[in-house]
């Protein structure tokens, strides 16, 4: 049987398509995985050591002052190429080029003065900051971590000035408050604030809200929105939540068992959306409206493991609309025959 | 058929201090009926269901009454509401699925509520097993597996067909879907749905989430600070709210084709260990009024099956009075 790749490199990292902001971060097919322990049967008969390859062949480019959301259902890879990018597991192929300096590779001690840079927000306020500390020394630690922030007044300067940017006000308010004290979006934002004071140019926002009453995720988010337009930085946001997305984020990236299978502008991804896969995530997410009664294409099937991926397309197993010729061939993302919108791509030999 | 009366929960908190976790709430239940009760975390929405079936910690103390079919089930504690537990009223709790127990097969976790209830036993609880396993979407030959055997999904499901091994007449469900894909969540609203057609029962779905609720249910009430602010059809409740706070919370909800601008709602809920003076919403509404910092706003009638508790509905009626009388 003959494996075929039909395209192995995306084209989003060199196109620049009426958009002039700088690459921030550009991925070259990267793939990151985990080691699989080996049953003491396995050892005996000298076994390969086998790998879950957690995530395979992601294309991404985020321009400063963007933010692309990663979405799609647990397990999907998207904490996993975060964590890759970001060097808190190590790639097993691929390049990342942070500034359009190769990261790939780095050692620990030429990688640490660039890790300021890039700063992570987790899912759970609860859990992310510590208890014992105030507000104020939780957001001055990275500044005295990373040696930076000169006099304690300078540093106590930056600590209030991160607050405010963080949307809590008056920021002095909050210095000497224990997280306890806090609501969950009033404590996601001091996790923010904690993270914006070292002055990141990447922020890699893993599910941000979805620990958060309804009522406070979109200040959350508006907040995110507001620090990218300021042109600084670019965000990379990780949700299982569409609407979110399709809200708040530029770009959209699905993905499916470890690959992008559709990327594009949000509203052309959700409006247009060409991957089976994008459609029927799409038609499921319930509506606000009521009225709402366009059919849903519920899938299939289960996704196969990620111990044994399939040869071909590995949406196979769940496509509607495969045929003979997905089984074998792993099809690259590309930009369909006629694109919604610029940088638009799409991997799917039927597109 | 299921009716709540007056229902309030304290939960005492030590030291003389108590939370007044639900207060006054009134719902009421028909057969087949799917009624949403929506509310952001700390409302109130759990502890009613718990309230309803008896399942409160000792801390808690509660008074109203639970009256199904003319029965009240909060008359004497565990006693009253014990022999319709599970067998008139069953509940699926959030991450329900992860409640099975690992060692034993999950066709034996659903035929011992059976068992214990003397609905069936032997060979007969074991067809039931099976029915019901498919009545779900699931095998039946699935009832010989584990749990660790199952997806996610199908835990779900088999949390649902144990809810049902019983025959209950009403399901109460607590964020059914929350911990799930959006497509494993649609698969089991739909199952949600059929149900209550094929087998009338009656469904209460707690949830934070609106849009799952505009999809599941023919209506919905809306909670905040312990008490129910508006209870309508579903429709009128998106398209015509009548309590800023439901207006707010949707406008909160980004949907997937909406363009226009989400919102969060500014400030915080009241405590609810401390007296809540007039209403309860004021200080976040945007529509707050001299009014309602003075007198607390009753859940009045504002329409056919629909009720807030607003004093701008108040207002609305006055000025459309006097819009009627000047033509005359």
């Amino acid at each position: 049987m003959k494996i075929t790749r039909a395209a192995s490199r995306s084209q989003v990292a060199t196109d620049g398509v009426g958009d002039t902001e700088p690459t921030l971060l550009a991925i070259e097919d990267l793939a990151a995985g985990y080691p699989v322990r080996r049953r003491l049967t396995d050892v005996l008969r000298r076994e390969p050591r086998h790998a879950v390859r957690a995530v395979d062949g992601i294309s991404l480019t985020l321009r400063r002052g963007e933010m692309i959301a990663l979405v799609g259902e647990s397990g999907c890879g998207k904490t996993t190429t975060a964590h890759a990018i970001l060097r808190m597991i190590e790639p097993t192929a691929g390049v990342i080029r942070f500034n359009g300096q190769d990261i790939t590779t780095l050692p620990a001690n030429r990688l640490r003065p660039l890790r300021r840079r890039m700063q992570m927000i987790y899912q759970d306020p609860y859990e992310s900051l510590d208890p014992r500390f105030r507000v104020g020394a939780t957001i001055e630690e990275p500044l005295l971590i990373h040696g930076i922030g000169g006099s304690s007044k300078e540093r106590a300067a930056r600590v209030v000035g991160a607050l405010g940017r963080a949307g809590l006000s008056p920021p002095e308010q909050y210095l000497d408050r224990f997280p306890h004290e806090l609501s969950g979006g009033q404590r996601q934002r001091v996790a923010i604030a904690a993270s914006i004071i070292l002055e990141p140019e990447l922020l890699v926002a893993d599910e941000p809200v979805s620990m958060l009453d309804v009522s406070v995720r979109a200040g959350v988010l508006s907040l995110l929105g507001g620090l990218r337009r300021s042109g600084e930085l670019g965000i990379l946001m990780i949700t299982h939540d569409l609407s979110t997305a399709a809200h708040f984020a530029d770009r959209i990236a699905v993905m499916f068992l470890g690959r992008i299978v559709e990327q594009g502008p949000a509203r052309d991804v959700i409006d247009d959306p060409r991957h089976p896969y994008t459609q029927a995530l799409i038609s499921v997410v319930p509506k606000r409206d009521p009225r709402d009664s366009s059919p849903r294409k519920i899938l299939t099937g289960e996704t196969p493991n990620a111990m044994k991926i399939p040869a071909g397309c590995r949406f196979y197993g769940r496509c509607p609309i495969r045929e003979e010729r997905c089984l074998h061939t792993d099809p690259g993302l590309q930009p369909p025959a006629d694109p919604a919108g610029e940088r638009h791509e799409v991997a799917c030999l039927r597109r | 058929m299921l009716e709540v009366r007056d229902l309030n929960v304290w939960f005492d908190l030590g030291g003389g201090n108590e939370l007044h976790a639900v207060r006054g709430l009134d719902l009421s239940l028909e057969p087949a009926d799917r009624v949403g009760l929506v509310g952001e975390s700390g409302c109130g929405k759990t502890t009613t269901i718990l309230a309803m079936v008896g399942l409160l910690p000792p801390s808690a103390s509660v008074a109203g009454s639970v009256l199904l079919n003319g029965i009240d089930l909060l008359a004497r504690g565990e006693g009253s509401v014990r022999p319709h537990r599970w067998r008139d009223i069953a509940v699926v709790f959030q991450g329900a699925m992860n409640a099975f127990n690992p060692v034993k097969t999950v066709g034996a976790q659903i035929r011992e509520p059976m068992e214990l209830h003397g609905i069936a036993s032997g060979p007969q609880a074991s067809s039931a097993t099976r029915e019901l396993l498919e009545l779900v979407g699931i095998p039946g030959s699935a009832a010989t597996r584990f749990p660790h055997e199952f997806s996610g999904g199908m835990r779900q499901r088999a949390s649902i067909a144990m809810a049902l091994a019983c025959r209950p007449k009403v399901l109460l469900a607590d964020e059914p879907t929350t911990a799930l894909d959006v497509i494993v969540q649609a698969q089991i609203l739909e199952l949600l749905v059929r149900l209550t057609r094929e087998l009338g029962l009656t469904l209460l779905l707690v949830t934070h989430d609106l849009p799952v609720v505009a999809q599941v249910c023919d209506r919905a009430a809306v909670m905040y600070a312990g008490e129910i602010v508006e209870s309508a059809p579903i429709d009128d409740l998106y398209h015509d709210p009548r309590h800023p706070y439901t207006r707010l919370l949707f406008a909160a909800t980004p949907d997937l084709f909406g363009d226009e601008e989400v919102i969060s709602i500014p400030g915080e809920p009241p405590r609810l260990d401390r007296p809540i003076h007039a209403c309860p919403f004021r200080t976040r509404c945007d529509r707050a009024f001299d009014l309602c910092a003075n007198q607390r706003p009753a859940l009045r009638p504002v329409g056919i099956f629909r009720t807030a508790a607003c004093h701008l509905n108040d207002l609305r009626v006055a000025s459309d009075m006097a819009g009627r009388r000047t033509p005359s």
